[in-house]
């Protein structure tokens, strides 16, 4: 077996934020050729790793197949492996798997021994949660204080759900969801904390497939098909990334901005060398960061509405570091024939249509698309339809950042204690507090001016209303507060300054800079501490650097003095720059990436013509034509054109198709949605009847 | 509201063709259906099957029919319907249901049906992959075959529209309007329909739309599941049915096939009858289909399922449709009962209950439509062979 000496160059060696470990190689075959996965790894990012992106041919129109949400949730990542078709994305590598890509239908293997059957196993449980993220865990961690036997289920090999992508700080507040705490730093303290509580077990790898009428849910455990009977069922699966129909979505190289993070915040590839960004909320903005950390050239950013959706700081962050935000753009098409290959964007009038003229064209191999998210809650729906005691708990109920589910868990968790009869205190105040960490960013403020007379202070750039408290609590004068006791508003700089930097390190905005006027009066130089969380190569010791303002304007340079860092606390580290007197109150970080003037604008096809249901490519054009003739029955729509019909079940195009309702000016109202059914997921027949073969061990380990 | 020479109540697998065939007629037809769009009671819930092959001459005419309709849908209205005329099989491993079927066969053969029995090795070439342990044989029937409800449906309503027949759609049947014993109107939560003829194709509902004209029609829906997989490369021509009863007392016969698009679709008559209009998923579904799938064979255990679902079997007592003119209310026709065998008998009862309406008499012979009557003895024992 060969396995040594193969190029690997799309996997990530060395990150500024994430400890990488040493993993075990693991050989499989792709399409005859011999390459490697670490152990554990999914079959996508191992291809991605070796720089296959392309894992197949759609059976209808012969197009390029590749991967679109790395969750599980969209079916476009089929492969063959082992003679049987399966989601790249939800399927470790195993030991010599035979992988191939799928190429129009797949054919049963011709295996034609007798089966022998085991019973399905039957379990019965208080309360089942589905879902290890933070809303599920934290659920969880509450009936387990109080000794309630509880099964939670999730479909990842390990738990944490998003939180294992989330490089960054989190924001929220500190005493109750883990404020400047990073994400996957969340995701094992909250894991261990569920480990050690007895009532509770866990089982990983496990995707919950549906619920019935009997009011049994069936688990999908590593490969062994389990029927659990809950006394209460609480839903926390989190949320699926919405898309966009446009010409040239479904081309590979498009994929979602959460299943970017996947690859390269779980997974550690570099599945890209330069990328765009579509979409201005969190997710978007934090993706571009993610990118840039990971060694990406973010060549732009686009955002429909006038302004970014997301936090003010994540998109002054981006702008800081050299990434273009363009407002009130939209894409017009994404270019190529077997993968991106380049962009195009035009500025949008209110209607969000692209004005003619405006376009700017961009070579780029990937598109990122960020806009917006939709909760995975037909489990939810069908429990309610089904009259079990269901909760919902996170994104399942309502989609808001991590912070707000890990409290919504918290919460919900103890509604159910309750529920089962048992005393639980649940602090009046808790409604509000969750409802004020699920809000959106309020209104953005003038900046306060920087304190006169004053030799040493931090400048906060955090003039937006956000559910955010960290600075509050880490500086050791208490010097910056909130004039009114609220977490959502401003925070403000009252008091004395030791320029210590801790509240540079420890804002998850990274929007703190602290300036000491006194540091060179001889030079006019004054010293700021600016945070920086990426490697310290980038930083040219003792030469210049770039200086910009909040808005990622050239201010002018700066001498990098010294970098301090603590990596036991926080791998943000501080940088202390030498700026002339002029510049110190502008100045709120160092640039990153220089911008790129637009490649030669690309001419763009038909607007209708796009595929919007991936699943059965059923085109923008065809939908549009059946609700012009009338049709307001969705499941009409299945049945005369195929659209939602398909492996993903209509999760990915269900939105699309009721968004072009509402553009045809057809209110929701005289829209009848697609029936649910189970099951969520496809599942093989042999591990839906208990049939041994399905059950052998899907071990990755050498033979 | 403009009169309607009939209204049809029901847009699903009997109704639309009873309104494409009787507009065929020049007839100006109105459909009322409660769903959203047609297709969306238990047409869609059919898995597709037509077959011929029947115990019972009636049925076997209708389906003649509708087989001749299905058969022949791309040349005669340009709509692909997912035809696959890949015949039907009951392959047999016990004597009892080898004598079940060679009993019926001569009745069969009388009728004009292309049907034989044959030996284990030519069962094995048609199914293949076959458990042959034990396989004696069985029913081959090549000019049955399958085709998707759904895209039937579909087409029916386009082909109706264009022949002016109108749909009111969300529109459920509250009343049926007599005066002196003629059916004048029909009535729904929104409109009153003028009309001089009114067909009952309302399914699993025919009983309660019959009692809104004082006719006890006994129609007893009962609920069956079904499923569907993720599409694979052909390798199964004809839809095959398994009349042996499954282990553990869940399920007697079952049924399968691989549709024109590849995915295999499945059903199975569960062993208790579950009498009603529940249509909600069990649990339990799945595993016992998918073990007689695996059993029958093995290779389908990498067979992905996409989805289940469950639908209505209005059933009559004797597992024969109810269909013509009752002695009273005038204006009333029946064209219900279909027993399970709706989607496949629909282009028959249409075309008949087309020309029954239009010229007096059905398209078959008088004497064997007669045997479908509202006022036949239900407990005369002769029931169908093969419900």
């Amino acid at each position: 077996m060969r396995t040594e000496g193969m190029p690997a160059s799309s996997r990530i060696a060395t990150h500024p934020v994430i400890d990488i470990a040493e993993k075990r190689r693991v050989p499989f075959v792709f399409n005859g050729t011999h390459l490697w996965a670490e152990e554990g790894e999914m079959i996508s990012s191992a291809l991605f790793a070796h720089g296959i992106h392309q894992f197949g041919h759609h059976p209808a129109d012969g197009s390029p197949q590749g991967i679109f949400c790395v969750n599980g949730q969209c079916s476009q990542c089929l492969v063959i492996a082992d003679g049987i078709p399966v989601k790249a994305c939800m399927t470790a590598v195993r030991w010599d798997m035979d992988v191939r890509s799928c190429e129009g239908l797949p054919s049963l293997p011709e295996s034609d021994s007798p089966v022998s059957f085991e019973d399905i196993r039957q379990v019965e449980t208080q309360v089942l949660v589905i879902g290890g993220g933070p809303a599920g865990i934290c659920a969880a961690i509450e009936l387990g204080r109080q000794g309630i036997e509880c099964l939670l289920v999730d479909d990842k090999p390990s738990l944490g759900g998003k939180l294992t992508l989330q490089t960054h700080s989190f924001f929220g507040s500190r005493s109750d969801c883990f404020a400047g705490t990073r994400g996957i730093r969340i995701a094992e303290l909250l894991s261990s904390e569920l480990a050690g509580l007895s009532s509770v077990e866990v089982w990983s790898d496990s995707l919950a497939v549906g619920v019935f009428s009997d009011r049994k849910v069936g688990v999908l455990r590593s490969g062994e098909y389990v029927l659990v009977s809950p006394r209460v069922l609480l839903v926390a699966c989190g949320a699926r990334e919405k898309t966009l129909g446009f010409p040239g979505c479904d081309l590979p190289g498009v994929y979602g901005a959460g299943a970017f993070q996947t690859l390269v915040n779980r997974d550690l590839i570099r599945p890209s060398e330069r990328l765009f960004v579509v979409g201005g909320g969190n997710v978007g903005l934090i993706g571009s960061y993610h990118a840039l950390q990971a060694g990406i050239e973010v060549v732009g950013l686009c955002e429909a509405l006038p302004q970014c959706s997301g936090y003010k700081v994540h998109e002054d962050k981006i702008r800081r570091l050299g990434v273009p935000v363009f407002t009130s753009h939209t894409v017009v098409q994404a270019h190529g024939s077997e993968h991106v290959e380049g962009i195009t964007i035009a500025r949008c009038d209110e209607n969000f249509k692209a004005i003619d003229g405006t376009e700017k064209s961009f070579d780029v191999d990937t598109v990122l698309i960020a806009v917006g998210l939709s909760p995975v809650n037909e489990l939810l729906l069908q429990a309610k339809a089904f009259g079990m005691e269901v909760h919902a708990a996170g994104d399942s109920e309502e989609i808001a950042e991590a912070s707000a589910a890990i409290f919504s868990g918290k919460l919900i968790g103890r509604r159910i204690v309750r529920s089962l009869g048992i005393e639980c205190d649940i602090p009046p105040e808790w409604d509000g507090l969750a409802a004020i960490l699920r809000s959106k960013p309020g209104p953005a403020h003038e900046q306060e001016a920087p304190p006169r007379g004053l030799r040493r202070f931090p400048i906060v750039r955090c003039a937006q209303e956000i559910p955010c408290d960290p600075c509050t609590k880490v500086c050791p004068k208490k010097a910056i507060v909130f004039e009114d006791d609220s977490i959502m508003s401003v925070p403000v700089f009252r008091g004395e300054c030791l320029a210590c930097g801790r509240c540079v390190a420890g804002c998850p905005g990274l929007a703190i800079v602290t300036v000491e006027l006194d540091y060179d009066p001889e030079e006019k130089l004054a010293l700021l501490t600016v945070p920086f969380e990426f490697s310290e190569e980038k930083l040219p010791r003792e030469k210049t650097v770039v200086t910009v303002d909040s808005d990622g304007r050239q201010v002018g340079e700066g001498r990098v003095a010294a970098v301090k860092s603590n990596p036991a606390r926080s791998k943000c580290r501080q940088v202390l720059l030498e700026v002339p007197y002029g510049d110190a109150l502008s100045v709120a970080g160092i640039r990153l990436q220089d911008e790129q003037a637009p490649a030669a604008p690309r001419t763009s096809t038909g607007e209708e013509g796009f595929v919007v249901c991936r699943c059965e490519r059923v085109r923008k054009s065809e939908i549009l034509e059946q609700i012009r003739a009338g049709v307001r029955d969705m499941n009409q729509l299945k049945a005369v054109l195929r659209a939602g019909l398909g492996a993903c079940g209509g999760k990915t195009c269900r939105e699309l198709i009721a968004g072009m309702f509402r553009e045809e000016g057809i209110p929701a109202s005289q829209v009848t949605p697609f029936t649910l059914r189970p099951f969520e997921a496809e599942v093989a027949l042999g591990a839906l009847t208990g049939s041994r073969d399905a059950k052998e061990s899907r071990s990755n380990t050498e033979p | 509201m403009q009169s309607h020479d009939v209204i049809v109540i029901g847009a699903g697998s009997v109704g639309l063709p009873c309104a494409f065939y009787l507009a065929e007629e020049g007839l100006r037809v109105a459909v009322l259906e409660k769903n959203s769009s047609v297709g969306q009671g238990e047409n869609k819930a059919a898995i597709g099957g037509a077959r011929a092959t029947h115990s019972n001459p009636a049925k076997i005419r209708l389906c003649q029919e509708s087989l001749d309709a299905f058969s022949t849908w791309r040349e005669s209205h340009g709509d692909d319907v997912g035809w696959k005329g890949g015949g039907y099989c009951f392959p047999v491993y016990r004597e009892e249901e080898e004598k079940t079927l060679k009993d019926i066969l001569p009745l069969q053969k009388k009728y004009d049906l292309d049907i034989d029995w044959v030996g284990p090795n030519r069962i094995k070439d048609i199914i293949p992959g076959i458990n042959p342990a034990g396989l004696r044989g069985g029913t081959y029937s090549p000019g049955d075959g399958q085709v998707s409800p759904l895209m039937v449906a579909s087409s029916y309503q386009r082909l109706c529209e264009a022949r002016g027949v109108k749909f009111f759609f969300e529109e459920e049947v509250t009343g049926i309007v007599i005066n002196s014993g003629r059916i004048t109107a029909v009535r729904t939560g929104k409109e009153t329909y003028p009309c001089q003829v009114v067909v009952n194709a309302a399914g699993p509902y025919a009983r309660e739309v019959g009692l809104m004209c004082g006719l006890d029609i006994p129609v007893v829906p009962d609920s069956h599941e079904a499923g569907i997989s993720a599409p694979v490369e052909q390798f199964l021509q004809p839809l095959v049915v398994d009349l042996r009863p499954g282990p553990a007392g869940k399920s007697s016969n079952f049924y399968f096939g691989q549709n024109s698009e590849g995915r295999f679709i499945f059903c199975y008559t569960p062993a208790e009858i579950l009498v009603g209009t529940d249509k909600r998923s069990t649990s339990e579904f799945a595993s016992v289909i998918g073990r007689r799938l695996i059993e029958l064979i093995p290779r389908l255990r990498n067979l992905l399922i996409r989805r289940c679902w469950r639908g209505l079997y209005p059933m009559t007592p004797d597992g024969v449709p109810i269909l013509g003119k009752p002695s009273e209310p005038e204006g009333l026709v029946l064209a219900a009962g279909t027993c399970g065998q709706g989607f496949m008998m629909g282009p028959g009862v249409g075309r008949n209950i087309a020309k029954l309406i239009a010229t007096g008499r059905p398209l078959m012979e008088q004497d064997i439509f007669d045997t479908m009557s509202f006022h036949r003895d239900f407990t005369s024992g002769k029931a169908e062979a093969l419900r």
